[in-house]
């Protein structure tokens, strides 16, 4: 079994032109951001330089990215947060089998397959008639939870359908109570998962656009702020909000791989075991 | 305080159904308490609100409770709505077939035949980084390549395929599907990778032991060990194309439509009940369409 079969090669040319297609398009606008004063949306490119990135922090004209860029950060930890206690409560909760738990688990796959225009229509509707005014940091942070939360959900059930009950077991004949097993037992085994729904969290609510769209009232996020530009913005400038948003995101995926590493590194140093075999 | 009076009671052991202390219940309940609640309130009461607006009246200026068919009444008979459900449900099919075939051959790759658990991660991270960007900032990096002066037609050219820049490659059928393939690829990969990772590999071994060709195996042993997998990508790529509207308007040139394009242009007309209308009916078809896949697979025992 040393030698790879042909198919191998075959299978590892497809998996190479698949990546070139996830990432080609985003390399593209990447280069044509460092386009001249003079360059255009399409190659060939006419001389290079950072024209377009300075006039995304100069110029107040192509609108209020900057403050956009704040409210998407700020709603974004809003959602992280809420979206990892929420989870975890609710991960809890349905290791109990509680009365109506179906129900409720019938309804986060619903959250997970429902149309997300609806969500909007439907929250900017009861906002609207109920005489309050929408706001991203209301009526936006709702309807943006009834997406990350399934996603949350989801890897806490994946997390406690492999966890080993034993430990809580052995915690409690050692005589701790139900928050200390939770809080010194459960929370640090499932510590690195947690990483995973906070990336889930934060990502998800950064981007969103359609759940937001009716929901966010007269202050844009970010991603209403970069839509409204596609319509109206035809120079490289919106290329250098692509590269410098899509940094971002790399940047936040970083930091989270880090905390990922570092949490190993002292887990390995202290001699731990907890969080083996999670994955 | 009132934590340690939460989560106090322990979890019910799997083996002893029966004796449930009522209090056990109740720390459920409280656990699931905030979960239920946002559903409730960002969830249920929207889609409650909109089934009721559905049958309110509209005028030009603004809209008024009331008990009418008319919304659906004319939505039913409009040339429009059929043809508009028919693009959707033509983009819907032409999406999962691409994203399905490339979706399973990158996971069946990844799985099988990279040998290094490391490798498999790193390669599967890599696959999953375009995810956490930007839809918009996605969907914009394709111009450059499909347009008039794009990558693609300036190749064809010069390399002589073509003697005139193709017009269909930019805001047309064409590229709305390859951007719904190139954003949703991703939830056909992660599911299956998922599922094929935890095909006992013995069962592989038997079946070649046994005298099956790599086709054979493929066929027979990891499709069909693979399905609930193919059915939780199915529904993620099937609800998020039919739902779309931003994706149909971007790479269309707002030349072509679907439900939730109809949808979208009703609100810009601030038209709420004939949105709502629409909306209803988009949720049912989607709806129908899960609860027949769901008959194929048990999602919660695939957790």
């Amino acid at each position: 079994m040393d030698r790879r079969p042909r198919s191998f090669y075959v299978l590892a040319a497809f998996f190479g032109l698949f990546l070139v297609f996830l990432y080609g398009p985003t390399f593209t606008i990447a280069i044509l951001s460092f386009q001249g004063p003079q360059g255009g949306l399409t190659f060939p490119m006419r001389g290079t330089s950072l024209h377009w990135f300075r006039e995304l922090f100069e110029q107040q004209a192509v609108g209020d990215i900057w403050g956009s860029f704040r409210r998407s950060l700020v709603l974004g930890l809003m959602v992280m947060v809420t979206t990892i206690v929420v989870s975890v409560m609710g991960g809890l909760a349905f290791r109990k089998r509680f009365a109506g738990s179906g129900v409720l688990f019938y309804l986060i796959v619903t959250a997970l397959v429902i149309p997300s225009i609806l969500v909007s229509l439907g929250v900017g509707l009861i906002f609207g008639q109920a005489g309050l005014p929408v706001h991203w940091s209301t009526s936006g942070f709702g309807a943006q939870l009834t997406w990350t939360l399934p996603f949350g959900l989801l890897i806490m059930f994946a997390v406690f359908n492999r966890f080993d009950p034993a430990y809580e077991e052995a915690a409690r004949d050692l005589g701790a109570s139900g928050w200390q097993t939770i809080r010194h037992v459960v929370l640090p085994i499932i510590a690195p998962s947690l990483i995973g729904v906070a990336l889930f969290g934060f990502t998800l609510s950064y981007d969103e656009f359609a759940r937001t769209l009716l929901t966010a009232g007269s202050y844009n996020t970010l991603p209403l702020e970069i839509f409204g530009m596609t319509t109206n913005v035809t120079t490289p400038v919106i290329f250098a909000l692509g590269t410098l948003t899509t940094v971002f995101s790399f940047l936040v995926i970083g930091i989270f791989l880090l905390i990922v590493w570092t949490m190993g590194r002292r887990r390995a140093r202290a001699g731990s075991d907890a969080g083996k075999g999670m994955v | 305080m009132t934590d340690q009076t939460l989560t106090a009671a322990e979890p019910a052991p799997a083996a002893a159904p029966r004796r449930r202390a009522p209090g056990r219940h109740l720390a459920g309940w409280l656990l699931a308490l905030p979960l239920a609640t946002v559903l409730g309130l960002f969830l249920v009461l929207p889609i409650i609100m909109i089934v009721i607006v559905s049958f309110w009246g509209a005028t030009e200026f603004s809209i008024y409770p009331a008990f009418e068919f008319d919304n659906y009444a004319f939505l039913i008979g409009s040339d429009v709505t059929y043809r508009v459900f028919g693009n959707t449900i033509k983009y819907a099919l032409i999406t999962w077939a691409f994203t399905l075939l490339i979706g399973f051959t990158v996971a069946y790759f990844l799985a099988f035949h990279v040998r290094s658990l490391t490798w498999q991660i790193a390669l599967f991270l890599l696959c999953t980084i375009p995810f956490w960007t930007s839809n918009i900032i996605r969907m914009i990096s394709w111009i450059p390549f499909l347009g008039r002066e794009g990558l693609a037609n300036s190749a064809l050219l010069s390399w002589g395929v073509i003697d005139r820049p193709l017009d269909w490659l930019l805001f047309s059928d064409f590229s709305v599907i390859l951007a719904f393939v190139h954003l949703y690829t991703l939830f056909m990969v992660v599911p299956i990778f998922n599922t094929m990772m935890r095909i006992d590999r013995s069962l592989i071994e038997a079946a070649v032991d046994a005298g099956a060709t790599g086709w054979q195996v493929v066929w027979h042993v990891i499709v069909p060990l693979t399905k609930p997998g193919i059915m939780i990508g199915t529904i993620f790529v099937v609800t998020l194309v039919m739902g779309d509207f931003i994706t149909v308007r971007f790479m269309s040139g707002s030349q072509a439509a679907n439900v939730g394009r109809l949808i979208s242009n009703d609100i810009a007309l601030l038209q709420y009940p004939s949105a709502s209308a629409t909306a209803v009916i988009l949720l049912v078809t989607v709806l129908m369409v899960i609860g027949i896949l769901l008959r194929f697979v048990d999602i919660r025992k695939e957790l």
